[in-house]
């Protein structure tokens, strides 16, 4: 078959299995959007913004495992997407993103919208192409989803110029099936030994705490370590990228850790003796002070990135693989091995930990008369039986998502935790509810991230995608003021507007429905109401109490050990005093 | 302490740009970095060498395997091997001075390449502080210039980086 190389990339696309592009077009990109209007497998979704583009594709990727596609022009199209580049980077989510670029002869020459994409996005792929050679586009189509996709995923750049998509120009084509870097080889299975090394001290340990993050999502293995957790009956934390991984509701779930974790999963790390950290990387919103990280703990680290491994914190049982085949191998030697974790030292581990979980550390005032926040995830939890696919953007309204939605299943939480990208909720949602048109997708935002990406409401009515927005409107930007109230005496340098728009009219004004709550009273039903209206994007303005802050919390330069309470153990609460 | 790394890397364009961006990205230092391509045309040879403690390292030849252009690396300092450097000096030169120079060019095993009436070039091949002792050997005031390759290396006996 001979194809020109527009026809050939969006042939290879459709080869590759790609459901969705999310794009915008341009110059460098014509001939490739010629190829797109002429075939019907490969649907595009224009969006209104590239950052938006790589938003919904990233999205789509966390809610399906699949590779996110996206395809801008060259210049400002590029430079508009590297925010999303990065924020799938962070977060090691697969994602190939194709830019046009200038065509070949004129490169390096500032010709018109030239931008050095490849070098540009260099620090936040996980690998980048120029294609110079149109009988190499395929080749170069399947390495980037194989590199994308494999090992620790991540976005791969795929530069296009112009001229490499040439209609005149045609050659045969073939998809490739399979292809071989000699370069690249990512470790799957774990090395036996050290497994074997690691259930001996697993099954040793006093008071064990089993530490998982975004890994197990990413590699798929949430059945193996729900398996692992009850086999062993140890505790387990998520981190904020892990969460769903293991059921939130089940009694072995002590919450998420970190600087907004739970009392009990902190107090647990830093008491623990030995730690299986599970696709984690110890990030510094984690681990707190590093010098007081978990001082008592020998640890071991499942990570097919050896690259994490004994980077912040020392570990002293490296496992380089796969997840999924890692935590299969070691529930099979757990079964068989004639030792088992000490009964009683494991009662009275649960003994302490319930101890620490008595303290209540997510307990808030929920007689106020005002709208809490927490309030309004826990009715969103309710009203969407705990089944909703939560997109969030970043700030307080992201804690409490992640702290009062008890995810029981993976790939339900869709948030940016390692770039933290405000304007990521919205087309987030607008991804996810594309992959799953019959599921309930929210997306979790504040009056300030939402401001970032707010253009996607009309990509939304476009494609018909009917999610709920649920803005916490607190008429600041919460997490930015809970910083200056703590460390600069309530100095609150710009962390408000004074003009906020009327998101009712504007949700009306793009063609949706919009809200406005301002009663707890009314919360219920209006959150009700925007569910019911299955082929509506609802835009739910809720105005929740502005001064109420994100609990417990572990100030920056401190421990696990050293947090910060609502109510510090044993105080009574205002309420009881009065 | 320091620590020479050799790599094979695929020979694409940019494949420099990657290991430099990553040093400078994640704050490592570089004392000199030389290319070149290897007998097998696709693949370039870099050497690296660099600084900091045992665990600086280990992020540092770890960070450079995942760069996906990366085929494989060795750290020398992890076993026996040769280290070579070429440099070039030019040095003003006078009646004078002219013996002296070539005498101490002879002691560290130097040719002179380029004379004029008044320069002369030596060539010189060693390990960096060969090169850098016998700089220091020469009157700082006569030196016009110093042109140094970085270091280069290579295993002892059969151990080697090859495919
Ligand atoms: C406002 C804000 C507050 C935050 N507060 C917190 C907080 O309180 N607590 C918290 O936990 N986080 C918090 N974060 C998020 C934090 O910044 C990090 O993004 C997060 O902690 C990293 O999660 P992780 O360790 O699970 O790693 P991820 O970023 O999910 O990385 C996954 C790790 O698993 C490895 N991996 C990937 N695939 C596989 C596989 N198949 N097999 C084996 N290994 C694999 C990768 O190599 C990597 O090391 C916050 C973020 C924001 C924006
Ligand atoms: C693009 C971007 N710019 C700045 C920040 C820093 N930042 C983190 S949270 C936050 C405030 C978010 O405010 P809002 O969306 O209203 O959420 P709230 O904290 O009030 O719930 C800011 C400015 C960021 N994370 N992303
Ligand atoms: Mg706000």
């Amino acid at each position: 078959m001979e194809l020109n190389g527009a026809q050939i990339l969006v042939q290879s696309l459709k080869d590759e299995g790609v459901e969705y592009i999310f794009g915008y077009p341009g110059g460098a990109v014509l001939h490739i959007y010629d190829a797109i209007f002429q075939q019907d497998d490969v649907k595009h979704i224009l969006v209104r913004h590239e950052q938006g583009a790589t938003h919904a594709a990233d999205a789509y990727a966390r809610a399906t495992g699949k590779t996110g596609v996206v395809l801008v022009t060259s210049g400002p199209g590029a430079t508009n997407a590297v925010t999303g580049i990065a924020t799938a980077y962070m977060d090691s989510i697969p994602m190939v993103v194709i830019s046009g670029q200038v065509p070949s002869p004129v490169i390096g020459s500032d010709a018109f919208q030239e931008v050095d994409m490849v070098g540009i996005s260099r620090p936040c792929v996980k690998h980048n192409f120029l294609v110079k050679d149109v009988t190499k586009l395929a080749e170069t189509i399947k390495k980037a989803f194989y590199v994308a996709s494999t090992g620790r995923p991540g976005p791969v750049v795929v530069d296009v110029p112009k001229d490499i998509t040439d209609p005149n120009i045609k050659v045969p084509y073939k998809y490739p099936r399979k292809v071989i870097m000699r370069s690249y080889n990512p470790a799957v299975e774990g090395h036996k030994g050290q497994i074997k090394k690691a259930v001996e001290l697993l099954l040793s340990a006093q008071r064990p705490m089993i530490y998982s993050g975004g890994g197990v999502i990413l590699g798929e293995a949430s059945r193996e370590l729900i398996e692992l957790t009850r086999t062993l009956g140890y505790p387990i934390t998520n981190t904020l990228m892990g969460l769903g991984a293991y059921p939130a509701t089940d009694k072995q779930f002590i919450g998420m850790l970190g600087m907004h974790g739970t009392y009990e999963a902190n107090m647990g790390m830093h008491e623990s003796d030995v730690i299986l950290a599970v696709g984690a990387r110890f990030d510094d919103r984690v681990t707190g002070k590093l010098a007081e990280f978990c001082p008592y703990a020998k640890i071991i680290h499942i990570d097919v990135d050896p690259a994490s491994i004994s980077k912040t914190v020392k570990v002293d049982i490296p496992i380089v693989g796969q997840v999924k085949p890692v935590l299969t191998q070691m529930i099979e030697q757990v079964k068989e091995s004639k030792k088992q974790p000490s009964k009683k030292a494991l009662a009275a581990w649960w003994e302490q930990i319930d101890k620490w979980r008595s303290v209540q550390c997510l307990e808030y005032d929920r007689e106020s008369s005002l709208i809490k926040p927490q309030y309004v995830i826990e009715q969103l939890y309710e009203v969407t039986k705990g089944d909703a696919y939560i997109t969030s953007d970043v700030g307080q309204h992201q804690m409490y998502a992640a702290q009062y939605y008890h995810f029981d299943k993976p790939r339900r939480w869709i948030n940016s935790g390692g770039l933290g990208t405000m304007g990521f909720g919205l087309p987030a949602a607008i991804g996810v509810k594309l992959a799953f048109p019959e599921a309930d997708v929210a997306c979790v935002t504040g009056e300030a991230s939402i401001q970032m990406c707010i253009q996607e409401l009309s990509t939304a009515l476009q494609y018909k995608t009917p999610v709920k927005i649920i803005n916490l409107n607190n008429r600041y930007m919460g997490m930015v003021r809970q910083w200056q109230e703590f460390s600069y005496q309530s100095r609150y340098s710009h962390s408000y507007m004074d003009t906020l728009p009327d998101f009712v009219k504007l949700a009306e004004a793009y063609g949706h429905v919009g809200m406005l709550v301002e009663n707890k009273a009314d919360l219920r039903s209006a959150l009700e109401e925007a569910f019911a209206m299955k082929d509506r994007t609802v835009f739910l303005d809720i105005i929740t109490d502005r001064t109420e802050n994100v609990y417990p919390m572990i100030e920056s330069g401190k421990g696990h050990h050293d947090m910060k309470l609502r109510v510090a153990p044993g105080t009574p609460t205002d309420r009881e005093l009065a | 302490m320091r620590h020479i790394i050799s790599i094979l890397i695929e020979n694409e364009a940019g494949a420099l740009s990657r290991v430099a961006g990553l040093f400078s990205a994640r704050g490592y230092n570089i004392e000199s970095l030389t290319v070149a391509p290897t007998e097998d045309s696709s693949l370039s040879r870099m050497t690296l060498v660099t600084r900091g403690n045992d665990d600086i390292i280990e992020q540092i030849t770890k960070q450079l395997n995942k760069l996906v252009d990366v085929v494989k690396l060795i750290d020398l300092a992890e076993s026996a091997h040769i280290e070579r450097e070429l440099m070039m000096v030019k040095v003003k030169t006078s009646e004078a001075t002219r013996a002296e120079i070539k005498r101490i060019a002879d002691i560290f095993r130097g040719r002179i390449i380029d004379v004029t009436p008044t320069t002369f070039v030596i060539e010189m091949t060693g390990t960096s502080d060969k090169l850098d002792a016998f700089v220091k050997s020469i009157d700082e005031t006569t030196i016009i210039e110093v042109v140094r390759s970085g270091a280069t290396g290579i295993c002892r006996g059969e151990k080697g980086l090859h495919l």
